[in-house]
């Protein structure tokens, strides 16, 4: 009942490809740790690629809010790459979808950075 | 170790299934794994099945979470029923009791950004019916998912 992450860069973005759950207990901690350690590291643009995340329940919708202002009240940028039908879905009714930077496409998501 | 029983079938009866589990993330997992089969054994589709284990899942969340604090001492009980045409489980813990009045939207604007408060607003759209009891202690959730005419459960 957890995630797999893996951190790459291009051009100067964080890609962390999760797949699994991200649900109360492991799944959200999991998560939190990855993006506090990037941000420790000065790694503050970050694209979550969640392509292969079938599963998320309102601890997970918690965190990725979470990781969300906190990248951006340290500067840095937080989007998400790759929806899956449900997380889509969820992001909808809890009219989530508009506030996270959404891409389906990881070269055009990349470009989109600000980088200052 | 006040309990060792890590789970225990409390009844069984006219298709009613009730389990007692103590407040762990385990027994979330379970309560969820329970309401799938029991969807999908009723014959929703895909879709509804995740809805129906979603909600069911985040009730029991409450529960553990919210109600029981993860309190050792203290017990949920998940209790599951196809009545041929509904879908009713309900779920209940040890804890101070929850007025859903109280709970803040959390589609308000000042809300949208809050790391948490989510669950029961899930839980109310994935469902038909929500029913909250107070239980002095505790509080009792009954989920309801009416069945099509076309499904008439196993």
């Amino acid at each position: 009942m957890s995630i797999k992450l893996t951190a790459r860069q291009v051009d100067g973005v964080t890609i962390l490809d999760l797949s699994g759950r991200i649900t109360l207990g492991e799944g959200s901690v999991q998560l939190r740790d990855a993006v506090r350690d990037l941000l420790s590291k000065g790694q503050k643009y970050i694209l979550l690629n969640l392509g292969d995340v079938n599963y998320i329940d309102s601890s997970g919708i918690g965190e990725l809010v979470s990781a969300y202002t906190t990248v951006r009240n340290q500067g840095g940028e937080l989007k998400l790459l790759n929806l899956t039908k449900k997380v889509h879905d969820l992001l909808q009714i809890t009219k989530l979808y508009t506030v996270f930077d959404v891409k389906d496409d990881e070269a055009s998501a990349i470009a989109s950075y600000s980088r200052a | 170790m006040p309990h060792s029983e890590e789970e225990h079938l409390t009844g069984q009866q006219a298709g009613r299934i009730t389990y007692t589990l103590e407040s762990s993330l385990d027994s979330v997992n379970k309560v969820e794994q329970t309401a799938e089969q029991l969807a999908k054994k009723a014959g929703v589709d895909e879709d509804e099945i995740f809805r129906i284990s979603m909600a069911v899942r985040e009730a029991a969340v409450n529960a553990v979470l919210h109600g029981n604090s993860y309190d050792p001492d203290k017990r949920i009980t998940a209790s599951f029923e196809n009545t041929g045409s509904a879908l009713v489980i309900k779920i209940t813990d040890q804890g101070r009791g929850l007025d859903p009045a109280t709970l803040p939207d959390p589609l308000a604007p000042e809300n949208l950004l809050r790391g948490s408060g989510r669950g029961i607003f899930l839980i109310r759209s994935f469902m038909d019916e929500v029913h909250f009891r107070q239980l002095h202690p505790g509080t009792e959730l009954t989920l309801i998912k009416h069945l099509g005419t076309a499904q008439t459960g196993s």
